[in-house]
């Protein structure tokens, strides 16, 4: 026998304790588990990315709908195979260009949208049938998602047939973000009326994208984000049934989203477990059949808080581990962020690394031969024995004390995210958390040799005046009617989304549409704590 | 609500409609930690509104934090309401995501400080207790 030596535990963020070894003897009596089977553990297809490799989407949008297009071109020349639409503030807020409150946001962290003209510039030419598009947006979902139903109708693409996704995980954006409009309750209203609308009308379409990422992003452990995604999902599940909408008809329209970043283990392991829970939840707490109802997909990757304001170029080599840990958990999308985005929105070389970070993964370096190439390893299947533990223990203190909704709509997990990120800020400072260029191997840096993306006011401008003479050239009468029409349903308590597509298509903007909706639903006011 | 006498008051604002609020929330726990009273704004503040709670809230020191690029046109604005509300004496601070290049054109608008992404919560601190004049010293 070997001396016995002390060694310095090893813990994730999570709080689960890592052994230097694991044996047969961690799981004595697990059930073998087959990829593409209940529970999914090791991935929703039976051969994952032997037969379907991950979509690379990467995000992206600035300006007007013309510059984002340009965008969309270039990325797609480039083998890019999704488009993930980033959207300025004054439209996700639900602001029109030339809101006072839009000064100086207008076209500048993503696309101006004020109405489906603007969509209709942005996606002229884009094959919706090959390109699938997410759109990156919340607040304003059902004028956005509306926006782009119509046009896509009008180019001649049925709904029936429609793919694509909509992040619209409003319940996220209270806790981290901060893009909401309005108040709790009627926002969540908002997701499931878009729910029903595409169970019944575009089904193809997943109209929810629930994001733990940036739930993750706001402080929250990996163990965490995993189970507020899973609550807040099952939250919107239960509404769309409480609606008399039968499990299986919307439940393959929810998919996911997560963030990558920190320990890679603790990281494949918490998508595996959450693949699993989800399973579990959908099958024994709602009743779903369809193993598409069962299905966790993802998009995985990003890992913007894992990225430094020190010595960026070291965020490309993050984002490569990321790109690895998303894939070695078998996701379905991936995005990851750009090195330069602590500091802009990425330049087209820093976006263009981003794509080639994933197609080494995906084309050179074997990461698609097998599936679930973890899978039955001692330590990773005994860890998300353990995380789905954890995950299953922070869901019942959930559930004890009333459920996500009333906890988001009070600022608990607000307070308990924000107190983590905190504490974590002060270890990073300390040293306790290791991060390389922030507190080892720290170096004198003098300017960063990053390309800052020009906001250009003139395109601002333009937008503005894009939007005054759509104002003038529409059918003024139509806009009125559609408006009043949208107002009454909303008062009702009717689903929303059929009266938005009429307004819509009459060229109403997004903040008249997102006004009916205020006067009738009122605004949120943040419960202020830090 | 009363203070203790000598406690520095900090207003922590979120102007325009960024609603990264990690980093203003740390920097209100930090500034709170270190024994000053911090007010914070919450998102998606005009610049007349974070104006005129810096008047109400009779604070020594103003702190926005913008990380969506657009803190040029914000504090230019920021500058007239504070104008406006007679606090062109406030100990003003800029931090979030701002960019070297733009330093010089803060500064000139008259903001005292900046404190991008990453700075040390101790460096801040110091800032605001160099600048911030207290009690006077007994004579």
């Amino acid at each position: 026998m070997s001396q016995k030596k002390t060694l310095p535990p090893v813990v994730w963020e999570s709080g689960l304790v890592v052994k230097p070894v694991y044996t047969a003897a961690d799981r004595p009596a697990a059930p073998p588990e087959e990829p593409g089977a209940y529970p999914y553990t090791r991935g929703i297809l039976p051969t994952m990315y032997r037969e379907r490799p991950w979509t690379m989407r990467q995000y992206a949008g600035f300006g007007t709908a013309a510059e984002t297009r340009e965008r969309f071109r270039y990325l797609i020349d480039h083998g890019q195979t999704g488009l993930n639409v980033a959207f300025d503030l004054p439209t996700q807020c639900g602001l029109d260009s030339d809101d006072p409150m839009a000064e100086g946001e207008v076209g500048r962290v993503g696309m101006a949208v004020d109405t489906l003209a603007d969509m209709e510039e942005a996606f002229l030419g884009i094959p919706h049938d090959e390109i699938s598009v997410s759109l990156t947006i919340k607040g304003s979902a059902v004028a956005i998602m509306a926006m782009f139903f119509a046009m896509a109708r009008k180019r001649g693409y049925p709904l029936a047939d429609l793919r694509g996704t909509a992040q619209n995980d409003i319940l996220k954006e209270f806790v981290g973000r901060g893009t909401w409009i309005f108040p709790v309750e009627p926002s969540v209203k908002l997701v499931v009326d878009t729910m029903e609308f595409c169970a019944r009308n575009v089904p193809r379409y997943s109209p929810v994208s629930v994001c733990g990422y940036h739930i993750r992003e706001s402080g929250a452990t990996p163990a965490q984000e995993v189970a507020y995604g899973l609550a807040i999902a099952s939250a919107y599940v239960e509404r769309a049934l409480a609606r008399g909408l039968p499990v299986d008809d919307f439940a393959s329209g929810i998919s996911f989203n997560f963030d990558v970043h920190g320990n890679l283990w603790e990281q494949v392991v918490k998508l595996r477990a959450g693949r699993r829970k989800w399973a579990k939840i959908m099958r024994e707490r709602f009743g779903a059949q369809n193993p598409r109802s069962l299905q966790l997909r993802m998009i995985a990757g990003g890992g913007g808080g894992g990225l430094t304001i020190e010595q960026p170029e070291n965020n490309i080599v993050r984002g490569a581990y990321y790109a690895l840990a998303s894939a070695l958990a078998g996701t379905q999308t991936m995005a990851l962020c750009c090195y330069d985005e602590a500091y802009t929105i990425p330049s087209e070389h820093s976006a263009r690394l981003a794509l080639r970070t994933m197609q080494i993964l995906m084309h050179e370096v074997g990461a698609c031969d097998t599936v679930d190439p973890l899978g039955g390893s001692y330590f990773v299947e005994s860890a998300t024995d353990e995380m789905e533990a954890l995950i299953d223990r922070i869901l019942a203190g959930v559930e004890a004390e009333g459920g996500i909704v009333q906890a988001i709509a009070e600022g608990r997990i607000q307070a308990e995210v924000n107190l983590q990120a905190y504490e974590l800020e002060k270890k990073l400072r300390s040293g306790e958390t290791p991060k390389v260029g922030v507190n080892r191997f720290v170096e004198q840096e003098a300017e960063r040799p990053v390309e800052l993306h020009p906001y250009r006011e003139e395109e601002a401008s333009k937008q503005v005046a894009r939007l005054a003479q759509k104002r003038r050239e529409r059918d003024g009468a139509a806009v009125e009617r559609t408006l009043a029409a949208l107002r009454a349903v909303a008062t009702r308590g009717d689903n929303v989304m059929p009266a938005v597509m009429d307004a819509v298509e009459a060229y109403a903007t997004i903040g008249e549409i997102c006004g009916e909706l205020r006067a009738v639903f009122g605004a949120y006011r943040e419960p202020i704590r830090f | 609500m009363t203070t203790a006498p000598g406690k520095i008051r900090v207003l922590v604002a979120k102007p325009g409609l960024d609603g990264h609020d990690v980093g203003a929330k740390l920097v209100c726990r930090a500034l709170s930690e270190a024994g000053m009273e911090v007010i914070y704004t919450g998102l998606r503040q005009s610049p007349a509104a974070i104006a005129r709670a810096a008047a109400q809230e009779d604070v020594d020191v103003v702190g926005l934090s913008i990380l969506s690029g657009a803190h040029l046109p914000l504090c230019r604005r920021v500058k007239e309401r504070l104008h406006a509300e007679g606090l062109d004496d406030v100990l003003w601070l800029v931090g979030g995501n701002i960019p070297a290049r733009d330093h010089a054109a803060l500064k000139q608008l008259g903001v005292s400080g900046i404190f991008p992404t990453g700075s040390p919560f101790a460096a801040l601190v110091e800032f605001v207790r160099a600048h911030v004049a207290r009690e006077p010293e007994p004579s």
